[in-house]
This record gives C-alpha cells, structure tokens and sequence, in this order.
C-alpha cells in the first residue's frame, strides 16, 4: 500500500519514509533541472531571495513537454538526477526537504540527506503521460527565459513515486539489485 | 527521374516527428507484455504495467511518451533518380522538424552552442544521416533519441586480441555501469568494426530493428542472445529498481575492419524507443 504524504515534507514525514515505500505525494512543489540549480545555487551564494521557501520543499526534476491548448502541462516524466548532484547539498543546508528524479545518486548526496533529514523519491522514467495527470495546476514562477528548464510551482494530487534513499541510509537500488543479480 | 515537392517532404517530416513521439511501436508494447511475463519483482511488474498504461495514455490524447521528446535524428535514403523540387532536401527536413516539435508540442530540447547552452527553441538542427543509391525512392526514418540514455553510451577502441569475450563484457559492463539512469528496461545497440566514428552510427543505426527481429547472421544472432541473457542477469530491472527485464532486446551491427583495430560502441535505448519511417 502507499503511504499518502503531503508536501512540502514536515521533520516526522522524512522520518517515517523508508528505502522501498511506494508513496503518493500531494500538495505543492516545484521543478528544476539543471540550469534552474545553477541559477538557485548562484543567488544562495550571492545572499539573495530565491524564488519560493526552500522549508521542507520538494524539487521535481524534470523539463516538461509544452501544454497543449486546455492541458495543465505536457508531459512531465522525471530526468537523470546525477546532473544535480553538484547543487544538492547546498540546498539541503537551507531547508530542501526531498528530491524527485530518477536514477542514481553520488556519495556527497546521500550523505547530504543523512545529515539534513532529507529523502530521495524516483518517479518512473518515461511514464511522462501518466504522470502529467497527477499535476493539477502548473505555474511558472522563475527563470522563464530557460523554457523546459523554467522553474514552476506544481500542485499535485497522488503523484506517484517510491523511495530510494532514506534519511538513515536506505538504498533501494542497491537492495533491489542485489536481491534479483544472478552469476 | 521522380520529381518530390519540398513541400511533401517537410510535411512528411513533421507527421514523423509527432508520430514517432506520441505513438510507441507494436513491438515495443508487445515487448512490455513478454516482460511482464517473465519478470520476478513486483515493482518491476508494476512498473511494465505503469509503461503500458503511459503508452494508452499518449496514443488517446497524442502527448509525449516521454517529455525528453529528443534529437531528432533522420536516416535518409534517397535514391538517385529523385530529385527534389521547390527546394533543397535538408533545408525540408530541418523545417520539417521546426514545424513538427512546434505544431506536435513536442519539447524544444537543443542548444545552439555545448557550452554557451542557449535554446534554438525549435529543436533544430536535425542531425541528417544520408545514404545514397539506385531507385527512384526516398525513405525517411525519424528517430527522436533522449538524452538520459545517450548519456550512459560508449564507444571503448578494442583490440582484436580482446575477441568476441572481450566485446561482450565491454557490453555487459556498460549496462551494469548506467544502472538506473537510462529509464530501464532498456534497448542495447551495439557496433562493432569500422572507425571509431563509424561504430558510434552503427550503434545508432541497430536501434531501428523492430524487437523480436533475429540477425541474419547466426553468428551475431548467437552473440545477441547470449548478451540479452547476461544483461538480464545483472539484476537491475525495470527503473534500477532490481529485477529480470533489465533490456529488452541486443542488437549487434557490424562492419569490415582495420587490421590493427577493433572498435565497438554501445548506444543504450531507453525504453521510449521511437522511430517512425515513410517512404514517398
Ligand atoms: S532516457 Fe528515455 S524514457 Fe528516460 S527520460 Fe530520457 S527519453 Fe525519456
């Protein structure tokens, strides 16, 4: 069964999600891809405002398609996670909660998540049409001129994702893998 | 001499890039179903069942299987009794892509410089693979190829001495290492023999047979089967998640050699494998 959560994620919902839950995400966050943490990640520094609470936030990866005319966004499957791994740290010190991408992450990441309290969900890869119905409303808020790249503030409803890295270590994809290697 | 209007051509282009996009092959869908079949992990089922879904989904409303919609790569094979009117024939293949991801709304995915990284905002320039030859025909094949599975492909320059074991764990190796980032289960492409640039295309090129398809040659039909059945053994399922469908098909093209080289790419194909041919 999965575990309905709402975000931005609160201190006990991290605590409670392990390495292999299935979970149905509701409520508001947003998307960045790889320009969008650049361009994040040079404001922290610089000590400017960023455009939305990083308290407990939730960022999807992901470049959606464009809407058609009546669609709330296109398709919007998650993208490769690794390539944000250089920025991710920094946004889990101020406040970044939970990270939706797909596939692997490095060492600085996971250690990042122990330390903050923060937890890795995968969205399946290539679902992108099934997913876009669960994104009820879409609204870019920052950073226009990057196109897909654009960050928007998305509310969804049952949004589905499974946990691959806890906040205590927990690796899915390691676990999965080894359970299932023959040699 | 067979006369194509350019505008044929670019309007052509433009339905193959929907087309290609929106509408995943039979094979692919039938190669869900066989997965789903022999796959042991329940979230690896759940996930081939998630794919078949997306794929009813896309094809109902015509919307992206996937949102990378990709570059879009062309194979032309133009016969040289064609000959083009109105105008030139990559000048209508790359309208025909502009008007394609515009009027398909399709993801605009390029940009103009590796480094400077600013949008084209039509998904231009087409990369255009040109085959000329007898006839009075000119096939198109559109194939949109996402950029998280071009990401975990290779081209490794072997020596001869390696053998076919040492192209094989190349291949094994390679899928092991992208675990879950090329959104598995995956198609592996793989070339072996020519230059180094030449196998890189021939990698490419081997993602356009239909799955299920057997190569002519029983010695590579042989060495496709044994790859699938290493691949699948590493475990790493539908998404990395752990599973038996890691990839859903090998295929191997091969090409004459130099005597001191043995070059193989490995170009991996996520599962959002798309392509779609006319010939007019
Ligand atoms: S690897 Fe393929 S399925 Fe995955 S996001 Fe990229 S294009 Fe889509």
């Amino acid at each position: 069964m999965a575990k309905k959560i709402t975000a931005p994620l609160t201190p006990e919902t991290v605590k409670d999600l392990r390495a292999g839950d299935s979970v149905l995400i509701s409520g508001t966050i947003y998307t960045g891809r790889d320009l969008a943490h650049k361009r994040l990640t040079d404001s922290l520094k610089a000590g400017e405002k960023l455009p939305f609470d990083l308290a407990g936030a939730v960022i999807y990866y992901v470049g959606p398609s464009p809407a058609k005319p009546g669609q709330v966004i296109g398709s919007a499957g998650p993208t490769t996670s690794y390539r944000m791994d250089a920025y991710s740290p920094l946004l889990m010190e101020k406040g970044l909660r939970g990270m939706i991408g797909k596939g692997n992450r490095t060492p600085v990441v996971l250690d990042a998540m122990k330390k903050y309290g923060a937890v890795y969900f995968a969205a399946v890869g290539g679902a992108a049409a099934l997913i876009a119905k669960t994104i009820k409303k879409a609204k870019v808020i920052a950073y226009d001129d990057l196109g897909p790249e654009a960050v928007r503030e998305l509310e969804v409803e049952d949004f589905p994702a499974i946990v691959i890295n806890d906040m205590y270590g927990g690796d899915l994809y390691e676990q999965g893998v080894a359970q299932y290697k023959k040699d | 001499m067979k006369e194509i209007q350019f505008d044929a051509i670019r309007d052509a282009v433009a339905k193959l890039c929907i087309d290609a996009n929106c509408l995943l092959g039979d094979d692919v869908v039938q190669a869900f179903e066989d997965g789903l079949k022999i796959e042991e992990s329940p979230a690896g089922k759940d996930i081939l069942n998630q794919l078949l879904e997306n794929e009813q989904i896309a094809r109902k409303e015509m919307m992206p299987i996937c949102q990378d919609t990709g570059w879009a790569v062309v194979w032309v094979k133009l016969g040289s009794g064609v000959r083009v009117q109105g105008g030139e024939l990559y000048d209508a293949i790359q309208q025909g892509v502009a008007r394609g991801y515009t009027d398909g709304y399709l993801r605009k995915s390029i940009v103009k410089d590796p480094l400077r990284r600013v949008n084209t905002k039509d998904n231009t320039p087409a990369i255009i693979y040109t085959d000329i030859g007898p006839g009075d025909g000119l096939e198109i094949i559109v194939q949109p190829k996402g950029g998280g599975s071009e990401n975990m492909s290779e081209v490794k320059m072997l020596s001869a001495a390696d053998g076919a074991e040492g192209i094989k764990r190349f291949v094994v190796d390679r899928v092991a290492r992208s675990k879950a980032n090329p959104c598995p289960p995956v198609i592996v492409g793989v070339g072996i023999g020519g230059t180094f640039e030449k196998c890189a295309m021939l990698a490419k090129h081997s993602l356009l047979r239909e799955i299920g398809s057997v190569h002519p040659d029983p010695f590579y039909a042989d060495m496709e089967k044994e790859l699938l059945e290493r691949v699948n053994k590493l475990g790493i399922g539908p998404q990395g998640l752990g599973g038996r469908v890691t990839a859903l098909a090998v295929f191997v093209e091969a090409f004459p050699c130099h005597i001191a080289t043995m070059p193989c790419a490995v170009n991996i194909n996520c599962h959002a494998a798309r392509h779609k041919s006319v010939t007019l």
